[in-house]
């Protein structure tokens, strides 16, 4: 019988919920990595006993950690908990020192980098590129070795070697628009990384507030795919870049079709970022984080609408996920076991997933450290658990 | 014998108790015990001291014998109670809970 395994990362420790294919009973496990931030944790499609965690500190900076074992034990990628150094590889393969693991460098090499320049500060001013953590951890499709992480300041890196140790891919960083970008409220972070199953040249990011990037040579070089996005707060509002794009989803039977949650705007595009349209409608509200893609229907797809970007809770307090079969426009409140008075809590951007059982099941963690599942598609909702800290991520995943 | 004092988030990331003990070679100073706390913990690099840059870390600070050394120059001795155990190297988070 299948099994479900959701991945949650909190403010202060990672969780590990599990329940077999009925989705009613579940198991609670952690904390992992007490009292540390953990922004992100995924487990490689590719093997889903090998997940990865994002753990970090405003005072101590960014860990890495990896299970290779469904999250019961975790290690810093490296040769052994006591070395310091890994065992002797091929020229391929040379070793990396325990802790390397931890260590995001810009690239800033003349053979492969770029130079670290500046970016816009809040207050229009330039301001140097730092970086500051690891957002989002996207294991490759085939490969479990091979993770991209998204970080802040803005960059895209790889690792191919289990994450033991980690280069950037420049190119991203370079592009004559840099200037122009900016950090939004958490910061200047590239956060969504979606891999083309179709084409594993081509990669969608996301950064808030610069806007969405494509490639379509491995990370070589990259095109901003923001035409049709307006953002009010802008002096243009239809610039280039500079837009706060909060989340990006994509089904990967049609990764042509794209679908955003901007700061404001619900949007979506047909032609891989080219061109992008609003798709909110009858939105109570069409700011919000998270945007999710049923697992079997790619025209289905799950937003939860905040009031406003200075008010980050559900309108009314009564937190409601919208579900379009239309792929947009066409929304439906799902309210059924979601509180529906007094209730005031976020769900961030990447903290909603969807299993692929059949019906599928929707995930989504709150501010509030509660952990909701629908397994039937959005229509009924109950809480796995209630009281954890503050929720930053929900992954999910589907076992065999 | 050098005893160093982590803060909590250290002591579970390298899993060890409060204290632990280091061996220097030759002077003590702040970059030499850094660097032998580092070396028999690897798993702190990058936590103490910039990945990149090797600087000192914001938020974290680092007393000796009640004093704040934070901004000594790294090349410089610590008192002689630190190298000999005698008194504890505190390595600090800046601002408690959070």
């Amino acid at each position: 019988m299948s099994a479900i395994r959701v991945l949650v990362g909190t403010r202060k420790g990672a969780f590990i919920l599990s329940a077999d294919g009925g989705r009613r009973n579940w198991s609670v496990e952690g904390p992992h990595f007490a009292g540390w931030e953990i922004y992100h944790l995924k487990g490689s499609p590719a093997d889903p006993d090998r997940i990865y965690a994002s753990q970090t500190s405003s005072w101590f900076g960014q860990v890495i950690q990896r299970s290779s074992d469904g999250g019961r034990t975790w290690e810093q990628p490296g040769p052994d908990h006591s070395g310091q150094v890994a065992p002797p590889g091929d020229e391929a393969s040379p070793p990396v020192p325990q802790g390397e693991s931890n260590k995001f460098a810009y690239d800033t090499s003349e053979e492969t980098g770029r130079p670290l320049t500046t970016h816009q500060w809040y207050d229009g001013t330039q301001h140097p590129w730092e970086f500051t953590r690891v957002w989002h951890l996207e294991p490759s499709l085939t490969d479990p070795d091979v993770v991209y992480a998204g970080v802040e300041d803005a960059a895209l890196f790889r690792t191919t070697d289990g994450g033991r140790s980690w280069n950037e891919l420049a190119a991203l960083r370079s592009h004559d628009t840099v200037a122009a970008w900016m950090p939004g409220a958490g910061g200047m972070c590239l956060h969504t990384i979606l891999l083309d199953p179709k084409d594993p040249d081509r990669i969608f990011v996301a950064i808030s507030a610069a806007g969405s990037f494509r490639t379509e040579d491995g990370g070589k070089s990259w095109k901003p795919i923001n035409r049709g996005l307006r953002s009010d707060y802008m002096p243009d509002p239809t610039a280039e870049v500079g837009h706060c794009v909060h989340r990006l989803a994509m089904h990967p039977s049609n990764p042509g079709t794209l679908f955003m949650q901007k700061h404001w705007d619900v949007m979506r595009t047909d032609d891989a970022g080219d061109n992008w349209r609003e798709v909110s409608d009858n939105l109570p509200s069409d700011f919000g984080f998270p945007i999710e893609v049923h697992a079997h229907e790619p025209e289905t797809i799950f937003v939860v609408p905040i009031k406003s970007d200075s008010e980050h809770y559900p309108p009314e307090g009564k937190l409601r996920v919208y579900r379009s079969r239309t792929g947009g426009n066409e929304w439906q409140a799902l309210t059924d076991g979601l509180p529906q008075k007094d209730c005031y809590v976020n769900v961030l951007r990447d903290a909603m997933a969807a299993d692929s059982l059949d019906p599928c099941g929707i995930y989504f963690g709150t501010t509030g450290g509660q952990v909701y599942v629908s397994p039937d598609g959005g229509d009924r909702w109950s809480m796995i658990v209630r009281d954890l800290p503050a929720v930053l991520s929900v992954e999910v995943q589907t076992l065999p | 014998m050098i005893r160093v004092e982590l803060p909590y988030h250290l002591q579970t990331l390298a899993g060890v108790e409060s204290e632990v003990t280091l061996t220097v070679d030759g002077v003590v100073t702040l970059e030499s015990l850094l660097d032998a706390l580092e070396a028999r913990y690897p798993m702190l690099r990058g936590t103490i001291r910039d990945h990149v840059t090797g600087r000192r870390r914001p938020l974290v600070r680092f007393f000796a014998c009640r004093e704040d050394v934070s901004h000594d120059p790294p090349e410089a001795p610590l008192p002689e109670a630190i190298a000999t155990g005698a008194e504890p190297f505190l390595i600090v988070g800046a601002i408690a809970g959070g």
